[in-house]
């Protein structure tokens, strides 16, 4: 089982290596807002272990640990989101090249 | 409850298959994020991943258990989106930063928490260590994370000063905290189950140590640690997948855990900073170097608006570099309007992005975007330094460190080797600032001083859209 579990994340670390490999500086800020989102899942230790907590204090502390995961979840989703708004309905910024092809494509998306 | 359907959809298999579908849309969604045309949408696929790896959770056999048990859960999730949807929604493009800082110190905050709970269900039982030492490891990191993320946070909205703060023997104190959270750590591994060591020993130590380890890095160097703590926080999430045996935990808090680590090289790579150099920078008297106060007493020449007016109209290559200082008065759509009026009088006009003006990576981007000035207009920095050379003037809006000829002249100075935007080529420099007082990393600017430069002082929004008014009744 802990094997298994080692190979997942071995492959994952280099899943993440491999996806963030080239990305334009522009879009740091956003992506580092989305990743950020992304580690919430921590809110579903959160959830798991709700069940099997015992007195008031292990209660208020996953009460407080789900609240805490849930802003990073919702919050950074939520932010990311608007920071990406602003390149909206905007051509291609880094291949100008297929500006022409992408602009139109890009305005359609809803405000 | 027991109804063939309800056993296949609680299976094991069935919530790991859903975990793989969420993980699945975390990495598409992610990769969507590195282009500018797909990341909206990669955004939002990682969020319907999110979705349904929640969903699978609460599926799960036992996870709503018990009469106050979903009570609780919803609870959490709805204060949690009491906080978090406001926030998100009302904070200022400024302020982003910080609120990234913030969402990533709640999330090590609550690995901190489930580790605590681990530790406190397993106490004086049975212990694996399997489930033990990445308990540890979530507690300590999770509680880094926290605790940094909230300095980085405060030094950002400026309730802590942005200058490094620093105690004397601050690298000694920081090795002790270390080993107290880690051999506390140890101690428990080996057996020795307690409470207090835990709660005292792991989670204190580690919380002081945030704190000290963030505190002395200089405001300018926060987005890279920033995104270093965002990568702690996906690894002490990874890690708590392994305590947990959950799946979908390990991979994506891995996956951010990697694709974090490497977001911070890049970043600290385009300020010309290396990762260890930033984080050592708070450990050792390594910058100890007094700042050459060669600028000290030189005198600037102030201008007015009229003034800049007419050079800006009489020029033929105007590059606009705007800084934090534009950000924060909400000057991007009265600069679009100044480029407009001095494009009718035949100017060109371009504008100088440095990777980190502002204070985030494509910070300046984002708000140009907003005030629809056109993407071919801006240029970054490699592109438009060797074109500083025939620019007539430059027109410095509320930018400061990132053009600061010290970066490239003074070998004393902290900033030294960071890759500036050379506007002290160009044949006459406009500084719109609203007073005297020095950047976001506290070092005085000898651009200021020079010649060839002249200052308006002054709210940007209120300057540029003086400086507009005039250009047009020319």
């Amino acid at each position: 089982m802990i094997v298994t579990e080692l190979a997942i994340l071995v492959l994952a670390a280099f899943v993440g290596f491999e996806v963030i490999s080239k990305v334009p500086n522009t879009l740091h800020t956003p992506l580092m807002s989305g990743t950020n989102a992304i580690h919430g899942i921590v809110v579903l230790g959160g959830l798991l272990l709700m069940h099997e907590a015992h007195g008031v204090l292990e209660h208020a502390l996953l009460v407080i640990a789900v609240m805490f995961g849930t802003i990073n979840v919702i919050g950074g989703f939520l932010v990311t989101d608007r920071m990406l708004g602003m390149f909206k309905k905007k051509p291609d910024p880094v291949e100008p090249a297929e500006a022409d092809s992408t602009g139109a494509g890009a305005g359609e998306e809803k405000k | 409850m027991s109804t063939l359907g309800t056993v296949f959809l609680q299976s094991t298999s069935f919530i790991d298959a859903m975990y793989i579908v969420a993980f699945s849309l975390f990495i598409y969604g992610m990769s969507g994020l590195t282009g500018p045309r797909t990341a909206v949408r990669g955004n939002k696929i990682a969020s319907v991943g999110m979705v349904i790896a929640v969903i699978a959770t609460l599926m799960t056999r036992h996870v709503l258990d018990g009469s106050s048990t979903p009570w609780l859960i919803a609870l959490g999730i709805a204060l949690g989106t009491a906080v978090g949807v406001p926030a998100a929604r009302n904070v200022k493009m400024t302020q982003m930063p910080q609120m990234v800082a913030l969402f990533n110190g709640v999330g090590g905050g609550a690995v901190a928490l489930i580790a605590w709970i681990e530790y406190r269900h397993h106490f004086g039982g049975d212990f694996p260590l399997r489930v033990e030492i990445p308990s540890l490891f979530a507690a300590i990191v999770g509680s880094v994370s926290f605790w940094g993320s909230n300095i980085a946070f405060a030094k950002l909205q400026e309730i802590l000063p942005g200058r490094p703060i620093k105690l004397p023997g601050q690298s000694a104190i920081n090795l002790l905290l270390l080993l107290v959270a880690a051999g506390s750590a140890v101690l428990l591994a080996a057996g020795t189950h307690s409470q207090a060591l835990f709660v005292l020993g792991i989670l204190l130590a580690a919380a002081v140590l945030g704190n000290m380890v963030v505190l002395p890095i200089g405001g300018a160097d926060m987005p890279v640690v920033i995104s270093l703590l965002n990568a702690f926080t996906g690894l002490s999430a990874a890690a708590t997948g392994i305590a947990l045996n959950n799946y979908a935990l390990i991979v994506a808090g891995m996956i951010v855990g990697a694709s974090g680590s490497i977001l911070t090289n890049l970043m600290a790579k385009a300020m010309n900073r290396s990762v260890p150099a930033i984080v050592a920078g708070g450990f050792g008297g390594a910058v100890a170097a007094p700042v050459h106060a060669g600028a000290e007493g030189g005198t600037v020449r102030s201008t007015s608006a009229q003034d800049v007016a007419i050079q800006l109209s009489y020029a033929r290559l105007v590059v606009i570099a705007p800084g934090y200082g534009m950000a924060v008065a909400q000057a991007q759509h009265a600069v679009r309007e100044l480029e407009r009026a001095l494009e009718a009088k035949g100017v060109e006009v371009k504008y100088a992005i440095h990777p980190v003006a502002g204070r985030m990576p494509g910070h300046m981007n984002v708000l140009l975007a907003e005030a629809d000035v056109p993407y071919d207009l801006l240029r970054e920095m490699d592109d438009i330094n060797p074109e500083f050379s025939r620019t007539d003037v430059t027109l410095v809006i509320g930018a400061n460190d990132v053009t600061n000829p010290a970066a490239k002249n003074e070998p004393g100075s902290p900033i030294y080797g960071m890759p500036i935007l050379e506007v002290d080529k160009s044949a006459a420099v406009v500084v719109l600032k609203r007073s005297m007082a020095s950047g976001f990393a506290g070092i005085d600017n000898p651009l200021f001083y020079e010649p060839k430069t002249s200052l308006l002082f002054g709210d940007a929004k209120a300057s540029v859209s003086e400086i507009t008014a005039e250009v047009q009744a020319l």
